[in-house]
């Protein structure tokens, strides 16, 4: 039973080391002596949902984007079943962007998104750029989650989606509501690079928990040593706090 | 030059000489500074005053070692105006020619990717040398594809009499060369040198007219290579200076046969690795351009030492410490394949820093391939801002945990790496720039190296 990591696109969609994502993963489930491959989805092919445990969507070139909106639509019937069929998406950026309804730029032009979850993105005057630091309420406890944000777009999201999490420090989904990201079910969404997992390894093994139980494995993870990336994060959340802006 | 023009850059000298004697720094870009707030015109105009023109290099990788070889080859029959010290933005290009020797006939500039087209619209330049492209900084410089529109507006400003030296191994250079006369290509032209693949990280990989995905005959480094569209629509443009039959020798350095327009010659470069070779080509061309023969550009990089933090060799207590700077996935890459064969019994520290000149955001080092480049290293520490950040790239690289170390400053980290290697070997510094700065200025405080600043005066 292999556990099956699909990025999407990601010749084109990591420019944020978004490979550091699929790495931790990869390597967390390794770890445990949790057979696991990573099968990315080139462009224009088309993705098998029972052949994926776990979806990585990350950000592209503003270029690359349109590109990209274009193939991830086609996907759009594909991505729907897979989450239904309970694997986890993990959107990151640009790919947090495509989740919703669709990206309006600053001339004024909409590109559609896959509309998988409620939400909307306008472009801003400005880029959001910086250390982000995000308390997290999950499943009743709360946990920290920390990265760097960079992006044009502000995301609204829709009346029925809960945000991933309140903003400590940094912008967030559009610098205003005090909102980052956005959670539904298995789907998460969130502007947070750095990249994400590596010193968040509490949302890696969430993810690889929901993706095991989706392939019929045991979802509770043992424990790993995590101390270098405690150490990684707390100075990643004192940075954001001492720039706070 | 008109009396305002001379009578701010009187005040600009005299900035820069209190910078220094108040020990605030090297005086690289305060006089700028001052300079273009008096008369912003100034730049063209002292610009203007040098005989043989003036040469702008720029690039993501590569263009202080490119500046300095070209200052090498030219400063052999002339004097020479050039920035050093990184001081790269507009401020520092003015303070550069302020400060430029009276004699200064050719001016040899290194300019940052973003600061460029505001330079070469104010200094008319005679060449420029263009290298390559890789995603840089991010939250600083913006995506690659914003840089490289700002470019090509750049040359389209550019008069009809500048020649571009253009790296073709890099396509959306290369393309730049579209619709002008006055251009010189220059390029790696050996498949046994070649990579098997693109590395994961690769950035301009599809065809800059039409979109498809570039067949590649061969890849040097990141996306730079021998490429074609499938289409028809781009591929490599033809090299006017080709280094062919490369050969590498580790951290010794490299030697390759250079086919100019003029024919055949030997070339042996004391620097190791491929994108040192680029380096030499742009530099050769681009003298070439300013009227150096190349039999002369060849002998004369023969003794080449290398720029600051681009390895810097120094003697430490018996041990050979060699420093490089690394600022993005793609010279991090090189540095590491230059000294993958060599790493036996030594040490490496790695030193990532945050502040801007860094890049604030770090997770581009997620794009090194460092799965298996430092296995051979007797031990790891991992310094700076994020050390941290560092270490846990190195725990999913499968380093073992027992051999990463994490010491700050960078200076209490490099003695542990010096303390630790046995008499005789090596320690390896990759650091990002304020790192490799602040590792510097204690290293030139014990007398090891000199400060960054008085390398070129």
């Amino acid at each position: 039973m292999t556990l099956r990591i699909v990025p999407l696109y990601p010749e084109l969609l990591s420019i944020y080391a978004d490979r550091g994502n699929v790495r931790v993963l990869e390597q967390r489930a390794r770890w445990r002596g949790i057979p696991v491959e990573v099968s990315p989805l080139p462009l224009g092919a088309d993705l098998d949902p029972a052949a994926a445990d776990a979806i990585l969507i990350g950000g592209g070139q503003d270029r690359d984007q349109a590109l990209v909106a274009e193939a991830l639509l086609a996907q759009t019937p594909a991505l729907r079943s897979a989450i239904a069929d309970g694997v986890p998406v993990l959107a990151v950026c640009g790919g947090y962007q495509l989740l919703g309804h669709g990206y309006v730029d600053q001339g004024g032009q909409r590109t559609p998104g896959s509309g998988l979850v409620d939400l909307e993105t306008q472009a801003g005057p400005d880029r959001l750029i910086g250390n982000v630091l995000v308390e997290v309420d999950l499943d009743g406890h709360r946990e920290r989650m920390v990265g760097f944000e960079n992006h044009a777009g502000r995301t609204t999201l829709g009346s029925g989606v809960e945000p991933l999490g309140r903003v400590l420090a940094g912008a967030g989904n559009d610098g205003v509501s005090g909102h980052e990201g956005c959670r539904v079910g298995r789907v998460i969404g969130t502007y947070v690079h750095g990249p994400l997992l590596p010193k968040n390894p509490w949302l890696a093994d969430l993810v690889l928990g929901w993706a095991c139980e989706r392939r019929g494995l045991d979802g509770a993870l043992e424990p790993l040593d995590d101390r270098l990336e405690s150490v990684a994060a707390d100075a990643a959340a004192a940075i954001a706090l001492a720039e706070r802006r | 030059m008109t009396a305002r023009v001379r009578a701010a850059a009187g005040a600009a000298r005299a900035a820069g000489a209190l910078s220094r004697l108040t020990g605030r720094g090297g005086g690289t870009t305060m006089p700028g500074h001052v300079l273009l707030r008096l008369a912003p015109e100034a730049l063209g105009e002292l610009a203007g005053g040098l005989p043989d023109g003036t040469a702008l290099i720029s690039a993501t990788n590569g263009k202080t070692t490119t500046a300095a070889m070209l200052a090498t080859i030219v400063g052999g029959d002339r004097a020479v105006c050039r920035n050093v010290g990184g001081a790269n933005l507009v401020s520092g290009v003015a303070s550069a020619l302020v400060a430029r020797p009276p004699d200064a006939a050719v001016g040899v500039l290194e300019v940052d990717e973003a600061a460029l087209p505001a330079v070469a619209r104010a200094v008319v330049p005679r060449v420029v040398a263009l290298g390559n492209l890789f995603r840089d900084q991010l939250d600083r410089h913006g995506e690659l594809e914003m840089v490289a529109d700002r470019w090509r507006r750049m040359v389209d400003g550019l008069p009809a009499a500048t020649t571009l030296v253009l790296g073709a191994d890099d396509p959306v250079v290369d393309a730049l060369g579209d619709g002008r006369d006055l251009v010189v290509r220059y390029g790696i032209d050996d498949p046994a040198v070649a990579r098997p693949t693109r590395d994961d990280a690769a950035d301009s990989t599809h065809c800059v007219r039409c979109g498809a995905p570039y067949a590649y005959r061969a890849v040097y480094l990141g996306h730079l290579g021998d490429y074609a569209c499938p289409q028809g629509d781009h591929a490599r443009g033809g090299l006017d200076f080709a280094a062919r039959d490369v050969r590498m020798d580790g951290v010794a350095g490299t030697a390759f046969r250079l086919d100019a327009p003029d024919g055949a010659h030997e070339l042996r470069l004391p620097l190791p690795g491929l994108y040192n070779v680029e380096n030499a080509l742009a530099a050769i061309a681009t003298a070439h351009v300013l009227g150096v023969p190349v039999a002369r550009a060849v002998e004369r990089l023969g003794g080449f030492t290398a720029a600051f933090g681009r390895f810097e060799r120094l003697q430490v207590d018996g041990r050979e410490a060699v420093l490089l700077l690394f600022k993005n996935p793609t010279g991090a890459n090189e540095a590491l394949r230059a000294i993958a064969g060599d790493l036996a019994d030594s040490r490496v520290v790695l030193a990532l820093n945050d502040r801007i000149a860094d890049g604030r955001d770090v997770s581009w080092i997620w794009d090194i391939d460092l799965e298996g480049a430092l296995d051979a290293a007797a031990g790891v520490v991992c310094t700076g801002t994020r050390a941290a950040d560092l270490a846990v790239r190195l725990r999913y690289a499968d380093l073992v945990a027992d051999r990463i170390d994490i010491r700050t400053p960078p200076e209490a980290a490099f003695d542990a790496a010096v303390r630790d290697a046995p008499p005789g070997g090596r320690v390896y510094v990759l650091a990002t720039y304020t790192a490799m700065l602040d590792l510097h200025r204690v290293l030139a405080e014990r007398g090891l190296t000199r400060s960054f600043w008085e390398e070129a005066r």
